[in-house]
């Protein structure tokens, strides 16, 4: 294992060389994944060249590595951290045995299943991202885009060498599958709800990545703990792509935010629509929309599939080690359940069934930082409106509170009530219709910013902020 | 599940309902054709401990269902064929609920998958010989038992959506068998090659899309933007394809009882049946009362009087009545079963019955009802004593209780009973083994039952003796003492021993997949439900859902 990417047709530090087969399997695959790509991939950027990271090594600088790339080109290629001595499972039934090099038979199934849910979602994202570059609303947007798109790109990669390596024939088929579903697409969809929901403007787009892509990181951290060992080190590995995806929703609402304020300031009734930009609380309709379909992603409340993958050592909790009790046998977790009409009950959960539970908690917390920092740029600017994230009960479609009605406090309502009111707490069509409406075109030319947006503080890599980060060649 | 669950007293069984108390179901008709969709109500389990989540089901879900599927064939004569389907989101069926089963009295899950095997093979027949068809629509996940109504159907469509799947987890997480006739008919009716029936029945998340149509699970798999319309245009060529009936349905109104308890027996009281429970004698006595009307000899009369043509409203009653003793008398090991009436009324009531059977539909139908009671009774874990005395009618379709019966009784005395055939006895009532009972009581001798055919006259105990149609005949100086010994001593053999023997005997002759599906349930699942792997402290099924691993006794048995 080798921390230096070679040079081989597909970049990689596993050595594919000296295994014929699975070089073989791959390289098959590999012409597919581009016609996906030229497919599915951003629509009309293809030829351009883009200032885009690419890892040459997996070490702490390598994978960072900056030059002009066409998409098709990128180097797309399979990169694990290295391998650790001696490692152990670290938490289930089978605590402190060596973890697994091979697939053990009794989880393959639920190995594989993993995999392939993890891996639906990487080109679902780039599918449901694929029009937004026709609309950017700056040059340096448009290269955070694609950025994301080949990371996601990458990621798919990721999976499909574990299904390659080491679920033979029905791997190979699934990593088939990955390629034929749709985001979107009723007769074929992607597998989990949020990823078929339609991504069509950058104040979903930065929305997505906020949100979305920080389920990816609860999930990847999860499975980075894994006894299955080369899930566990292609996992940590993509974990540190993924920072980069929540770092482009971080900045972009912010930035939003703070051109908000700046339009509000403009204007004697302070506001932001009658300026062309966007009013806050329709910034907070889309936290509500984007959190509350990422937070179905984490599965139910109480599952029993939860509590097998976590009994058997395929899937822990985020930094596993800083939990005390690494069997969680013992304790239990509180959930509020609902009850007869419109009242909640408490219920104890076995921990393990609540894992889904525990690793939402944490994402939870997590997303409350970055919305913390929102507020700030808000406070700065002399406004009194605070965004906040929705009760989990909130517009839920999987889990316990999936069929029931909550208002964003989490207070049961009313098929009717909800009915109502849901327009107060979720984007309209009218809401939809004015935010597409800001974005009708494109801007690629160096520099310069959409009326809606504020430039970012600093460029990529130490470039300016008018540097040309996308040289179109149409 | 804790162990206390299993002691609270299952809540009294009734079978009683119409589609506008469903709560699990949702019957709408258009022409030719019904659509069955599965909605259950995941907050009203039959008794309180387990959500019916994901279309899981259980026995108040079932009992819904048998009851659509009986009111179909009489009610909804127009109907010829009937589409199964989820009205769920991306979920079809998840089989029986595993809390439940978890928490049930090993009693109470057999009766139940034995009632839920009974309605398959019910909606089965009712494809076979009432031509009214059903096709399952997967429009979701069908695992386990809804795997095994759609196996139930005549066809079944699957959705190719990239999740909607079809599967038998049973095996690989609960460690027990998809029992409810789901491998048997995998095998055995669609004929699926055994190796890739191995391979399905252990992959827990079953199989998918082109997939399982090329093992052959599915008969076709659509897109989800043509999955309605195609499966509809193909329910309505399987319809039209089917000859209409004649006539308008027959409504099926509530069973009547009244019950009453008196001196530590409880009645249960029909208009042509008593069922009179004796719980510290452990016994039933169970009395079918004939006709006192003359027959309806045509369609129109037939169909005038509906529900109280005298075979269709004795043989409704005795199904409520051996479904009340099944679910609410676990402990009753004997039925002693008892006639009263005008044995040449019986026998005309047949005859006019199984002519009008020939062209009318309605006729069909209650024929084909009769046949599914008496199997039923004979399914029945009871050991099952017919006594024949002055007054009783076991002629024709009642002689049938008799020839069910493990054992026969008969008065031998100057003015005692009377016994004989009729058309019923030689063709329409048959066993789950596709013979007659006449023809399975004389196996050896096969040319006794064409003589006996042809018997036109009532006969007495010495004549019914010499033709072997029954077991004893004590006079009247031993009958009291004879009847009443054999019944004391029946009542104080093992239970469990007792219903391995009768089933055993009672269904000799050849296989059919209604006798492999009960009794590998009996043998298989029966057994598999009772070892520690499913059902012990650490057995996967009790482990299910829970935080912990299930662990298995390795050795096999
Ligand atoms: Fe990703
Ligand atoms: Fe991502």
């Amino acid at each position: 294992m080798s921390a230096v990417i070679n040079s081989d047709k597909i970049p990689n530090n596993v050595d594919l060389a000296s295994d014929k087969k699975l070089g073989r399997a791959l390289e098959a695959w590999q012409p597919r994944f581009l016609d996906w790509w030229r497919e599915m991939g951003p629509e009309g950027f293809q030829e351009d060249l883009v200032y885009l990271r690419t890892a040459v090594s997996v070490d702490t600088d390598g994978w960072a590595h900056f030059d002009y790339t066409k998409m098709p080109d990128y180097r797309w290629g399979i990169f694990l951290t290295d391998r650790v001595d001696d490692r152990r499972i670290g938490f289930g039934d089978l605590m402190g045995e060596p973890v697994w090099q091979t697939v053990p038979g009794e989880h393959r199934n639920a190995l594989r299943r993993l995999i392939v849910t993890q891996g639906d979602t990487e080109p679902a994202s780039v599918e449901q991202q694929r029009r937004l570059g026709l609309v950017c609303p700056s040059a340096y947007d448009l290269r955070n885009l694609f950025q994301v798109n080949v990371e996601e790109g990458r990621h798919l990669w990721a999976m499909v060498y574990l299904l390659h390596a080491h679920f033979g024939k029905d791997g190979r088929e699934e990593a088939e599958g990955l390629l034929e579903r749709r985001s979107g697409n009723s007769d074929k969809p992607r597998i989990l709800g949020a990823f078929n929901e339609p991504c069509n403007h950058w104040l979903s787009f930065y929305m997505f990545t906020y949100f979305t892509d920080r389920d990816g990181k609860y999930q990847l951290l999860a499975l980075s703990e894994s006894g299955f060992d080369p899930l566990a080190r292609t996992t940590k590995f993509m974990l540190t792509e993924e920072a980069h995806h929540m770092f482009v929703g971080e900045t972009g609402v912010g930035r939003i935010l703070e051109r908000s304020c700046e339009l509000m300031r403009k204007n004697p009734s302070e506001d932001a629509r009658a300026e062309g930009g966007i009013d806050l609380p329709t910034i907070q309709k889309y936290v509500n929309l984007w959190y509350s379909v990422s937070l179905d992603l984490f599965g139910g409340e109480i599952s029993s599939n939860a509590a097998s993958y976590f009994a058997a050592g395929l899937k822990g909790r985020a930094h596993e080690d800083r939990y005390p009790d690494h069997r969680a046998l013992e304790q239990s977790l509180t959930l509020d359940v609902p009850g007869e009409g419109l009242a909640l009950v408490k219920q104890d959960v076995a921990l393990r069934n609540a894992m889904n539970e525990v690793l939402r908690g944490e994402y939870v917390e997590d997303s409350q930082r970055g919305l913390d920092r929102w507020n700030k740029i808000l406070e700065k600017a002399g406004q009194s409106f605070r965004l906040r994230l929705p009760s989990t009960r909130f517009h839920r479609a999987g889990g316990i509170y999936a069929g029931h009605h909550f208002d964003p406090e989490g207070r049961p309502v009313t098929r009717e009530e909800w009915e109502r009111r849901s327009g107060e707490w979720l984007p309209t069509a009218a809401d939809e219709a004015y935010v597409k409406s800001l974005m009708q075109t494109p801007i690629y030319e160096p520099g310069k910013m959409a009326h809606w947006i504020a430039p970012p503080a600093k460029g990529i890599k130490g470039m300016p902020i008018d540097f040309e980060y996308v040289k179109r060649q149409a | 599940m804790a162990a206390s669950d299993k002691d609270t007293p299952a809540p009294i069984v009734r079978f009683d309902t119409e589609p506008s108390r469903y709560r699990h179901w949702q019957l709408t008709t258009e022409g030719p054709l019904a659509r069955l969709a599965m909605k259950v109500d995941d907050t009203a389990p039959f008794r309180p401990g387990y959500a019916l989540k994901l279309n899981s089901y259980d026995l108040g879900v079932d009992i819904e269902l048998a009851d659509a599927v009986t009111r179909l064939r009489f009610e909804h004569p127009e109907v010829r064929c009937v589409v199964v389907t989820s009205a769920l989101p991306s979920c079809f069926c998840a089989g029986a609920n595993i809390y439940m089963l978890g928490s049930s009295s090993h009693d109470f899950k057999v009766n139940f998958c034995k009632f839920t095997n009974e309605t398959r093979l019910a909606l089965e027949e009712a494809g076979d010989r009432s031509g009214q068809r059903y096709v399952a629509a997967l429009n979701g996940v069908a695992s386990g038992g809804g795997y095994e109504l759609a196996l139930a159907c005549h066809a079944i469509y699957l959705q190719d959506d990239g999740s909607s799947a079809v599967s038998f987890p049973e095996t690989p997480l609960l460690a027990v068998l998809p029992g409810t006739g789901g491998l048997t008919r995998l095998v055995d009716k669609r004929k699926v090659r055994r190796d890739l029936a191995d391979v399905f029945s252990t992959l827990a998340e079953g199989v998918r899309g082109k997939r399982a149509k090329d093992w052959g699970l599915v008969d076709d798999v659509f897109p989800k933007s043509r999955f309605d319309g195609e499966v509809n245009k193909r329910a309505l060529a399987l319809a039209e394809a089917l000859p209409a009936k004649k006539g308008p349905g027959v409504k099926l109104p509530p069973v009547a009882v009244e019950r009453r308890d008196e001196g530590g027996k409880s009645r249960a009281e029909y208009r042509h049946v008593s069922l009179v429970v004796d719980r510290a004698k452990r016994v039933a006595e169970l009395t079918l009362r004939g006709p006192a009307d003359e027959p309806a000899t045509s369609a129109e009369a037939f169909r005038e009087r509906g529900v109280d043509n005298w075979a269709f409203a004795l043989f409704r009653e005795l199904d409520a009545a051996l479904l009340d003793l099944r679910f609410n008398c676990p402990e009753v090991g004997l039925i002693v079963a008892r006639t009263a009436g005008e044995p040449e009324r019986v026998r005309a009531h047949d005859r006019a019955l199984l002519a009008l059977a020939e062209t009318d539909w309605l006729a069909h139908e209650v024929v084909l009802h009769m046949a599914r009671v008496l199997k039923r009774f004979e399914l029945s874990a009871r050991s099952i004593f017919a006594t024949l005395e002055p007054g009783s009618c076991f002629a024709g379709s009642l002689f049938e209780v008799a020839l069910l019966a493990d054992r026969s009784y008969m008065l031998d005395a100057e003015g005692g009973p009377r016994i004989g055939l009729s058309p019923a006895n030689v063709g329409p009532l048959r066993m789950a083994n596709g013979l007659t009972r006449l023809e399975t009581r004389f196996l050896a001798t096969p040319a006794r039952v064409a003589a006996l055919a042809g018997e036109a006259d009532l006969l007495d105990a010495a004549g019914a003796a010499e033709r072997g149609l029954v077991t004893f005949t004590p006079d009247d100086i031993d009958w009291e003492d004879d009847v009443r010994i054999a019944v004391e001593e029946r009542a104080s053999l093992s239970p469990d021993a007792l219903t391995g023997m009768e089933a055993n005997l009672r269904f000799a002759g050849p296989e059919t997949m209604e006798t492999k599906i009960f009794a590998r349930l009996s043998a298989w699942q029966n057994w598999i439900f009772q070892r520690p792997n499913a059902t012990g402290p650490r057995g996967a099924l009790t482990m299910y859902g829970r935080p912990e691993r299930p662990e298995f006794d390795w050795r096999r048995t």
